[in-house]
């Protein structure tokens, strides 16, 4: 049973189709890395996966259930694409990756054993144990990216998407959070990972899936970061209409107008 | 009159109970508000609430139930608008913001009420609160205060990132607008102590002046819950004694207070992170050596620098570095 499976999906963001024709299959343990140029979907995709956005058409289902009918979010992790963990109100790193485990946590009650040493463990792991107490606001931006990673990690997941979890993160701790997201790998876990440089994660990937103006380009054997973008990719699949494709680079044609009453799709 | 039997008084007991109540709820809802940048909601709700009360004055109900139901109407219509609107959430806060002010202005009118009657409301007159509106007041804002506080790592969850948030299973929806809701009960809850113009400042100035001090969510949101308990309830004393002399209104002395709070701890607070940036142990200790012609002292308890304790020794931070005595020379640390 695949972990992840999705067929046909289409994701519009206000009327304006961003994925078309995905087909996905995610097996147990796998280790996949998306990539793709800069608003080629792949957060979309991930979104679409996560239940953030839902799909215009197609369906996704998740440890054999449909996303709709999912409800054991407890075995999802979810690192989101982000640029900081701050809010209006100061909130310690440990008060951070402590909402990582609601999930598993009962409507008013305290936190447990457990949960609390899940918490310090995951903390640790991002190797933040020394700053648990400080604000997140006072972190540097590469670390306020590796709360949100330990905030993931708190869950215990099965499941984990990481959306570019190691942007302005230090060689040292990508190489950390390589060795974690490995001990999780042992366990089982399947990842999604979305990047641009890999880096030291590069070790752990089995599968690339390139995304390319909101298609599967290429879906297979790893490939080096820089190959991303390298035309011939994605021409197997015979969808001959290069010269849109480079233009809907260059400009984009999403209406940007918005009255305070319009609403989402 | 003493202030013994100022304060054995029925009216002046029931201002006490009032003040106490509205101030540890209101700032319990602030909290959340600030988390979510939507600290002129509590404003909006204000205004929309004025409507309420011009509504229980035309048509005869009790105003404080009219003004909850159409603050809460109100907030959840800034719920939807926010949720749907994306970025100009604002503006339609401000249109809910002119619309009910407005609104509330010209029902008065037309029921022919004197606006003296709504300024109680706009003001707030804590003094002349009734028996039912003390219950009322209690059982709201104990409410309140179960409920944010009990929900406090959910809302907390939901506010610091809905989209976390909402993989993680929390139906962000309904947490949203518990929280809409909540603020709304605050609103009129609050809007016989300040009144309804000043209701917002209750809700938070606490919050503003007790993040100058904490670090985490957790202790902001009790040291704000103490300090507006101390605002509402000092700041109605002190009108108290100072109505002997002159004639202060209780609202507004609250809020200017709770302001003076604020402006004290700001540059306590600039100060404490300023020494926390200092005392903070630098993450490569690439020893750096430099010489003592420097410096005109030797470093010790007492001596003015910052003092750090790092590993089996003390640092101490002068003229922009880590000094660490080293045997006849200073290293950087
Ligand atoms: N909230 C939104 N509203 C409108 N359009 C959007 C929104 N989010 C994404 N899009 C559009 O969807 C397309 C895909 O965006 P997406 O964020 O998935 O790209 P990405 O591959 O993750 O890029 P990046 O590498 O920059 O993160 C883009 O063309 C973008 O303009
Ligand atoms: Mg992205
Ligand atoms: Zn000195
Ligand atoms: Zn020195
Ligand atoms: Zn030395
Ligand atoms: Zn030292």
């Amino acid at each position: 049973m695949p972990v992840i499976e999705v067929q046909d999906g289409a994701v519009a963001i206000s009327g304006r189709p961003v994925l078309r024709g995905i087909d996905l299959c995610v097996g147990r343990g796998e280790f996949v890395a998306l990539m793709g140029a800069n608003g080629s979907g792949k957060s979309t995709l991930v979104r679409a996966l996560t239940g953030l956005r839902p799909l215009s058409r197609g369906a996704i289902t998740l440890f054999g259930t449909p996303l709709e009918d999912f409800h054991e979010w407890h075995r999802i992790g979810f690192v989101p694409q982000r640029s900081g963990a701050a809010s209006g109100v100061p909130a310690s790193v440990r008060e951070v990756v402590s909402s990582g485990r609601l999930t598993r946590r009962r409507l008013l009650r305290p936190l447990g054993a457990t949960d609390r040493r899940a918490i310090d463990d995951a903390i640790e792991l991002v190797g933040l144990g020394d700053r648990a107490r400080d604000g997140v606001s006072t972190l540097s931006g590469g670390q306020q990216q590796r709360v949100l990673i330990a905030r993931a990690l708190a869950a215990d997941p099965e499941l984990f998407f990481l959306d570019e979890p190691t942007a302005g993160v230090d060689l040292p701790n990508q190489k950390v959070l390589t060795d974690a997201l490995a001990s999780l790998k042992e366990r089982g876990a399947t990842i999604v990972l979305v990047a641009h440089e890999l880096g030291p994660l590069a070790a752990l990937v089995e599968r690339a899936v390139v995304m390319r103006d909101g298609r599967v380009a290429y879906d297979g054997e790893p490939i080096p970061d820089h190959a991303v973008h390298e035309p011939w990719l994605g021409e197997a699949h015979g969808h001959h209409h290069h010269a849109r494709h480079e233009s809907a680079h260059e400009h984009d044609h999403a209406p940007h107008v918005r009255s305070p009453l319009e609403g989402r799709p | 009159m003493t202030p013994v039997e100022l304060f054995s008084e029925p009216f002046m007991q029931r201002a006490l109970l009032a003040a106490l109540f509205t101030g540890l709820a209101a700032p319990v809802i602030g909290t959340y508000l600030v988390q979510r940048r939507l600290a002129l909601m509590g404003d909006g709700l204000g205004h929309v609430a004025v409507t309420g009360v011009a509504v229980g004055l035309l048509t005869g109900y009790s105003p404080t139930w009219t003004a909850v139901v159409v603050a809460i109407l109100g907030a959840i219509a800034i719920e939807v608008v926010r949720e749907r609107g994306n970025t100009n959430g604002d503006v339609a806060l401000a249109l809910l913001f002119y619309g009910g002010l407005a609104g509330g202005v010209l029902l008065t009118g037309l029921g022919g009420r004197r606006a003296a009657e709504l300024q109680q409301y706009l003001f707030g007159s804590i003094t002349t609160i009734s028996d039912g509106d003390v219950v009322v007041t209690m059982v709201l804002a104990a409410l309140v205060i179960v409920v944010g506080v009990g929900l406090s790592p959910q809302l907390f969850a939901v506010a610091q990132d809905p989209e976390f948030a909402r993989v993680a299973g929390l139906r962000v929806r309904f947490y949203n607008l518990i929280v809409a809701v909540l603020a709304a009960v605050t609103v009129t809850v609050a809007m016989r102590t300040v009144g309804l113009l000043l209701v917002s400042a209750l809700m938070v100035v606490p919050v503003a002046t007790s993040q100058q001090l904490t670090r985490s969510f957790r202790a902001t949101l009790v040291a704000a819950m103490a300090l507006g308990t101390l605002a509402s309830v000092g700041g109605l004393v002190i009108s108290a004694f100072a109505s002997y002399q002159a004639t202060v209104a209780p609202g507004p002395t609250i809020v200017l207070l709770s302001l003076a709070g604020f402006v004290i701890t700001w540059p306590l607070g600039v100060w404490l992170r300023h020494r926390a940036r200092l005392r903070r142990p630098f993450a490569d200790e690439a020893p750096d050596e430099h010489t003592v012609s420097d410096h005109d002292h030797d470093h010790g308890p007492g001596c003015g620098h910052v003092a750090v304790p790092h590993d089996d020794h003390v640092d101490y931070v002068h003229d922009g570095h880590r000094h660490a005595p080293h045997g006849t020379h200073y290293d950087e640390h």
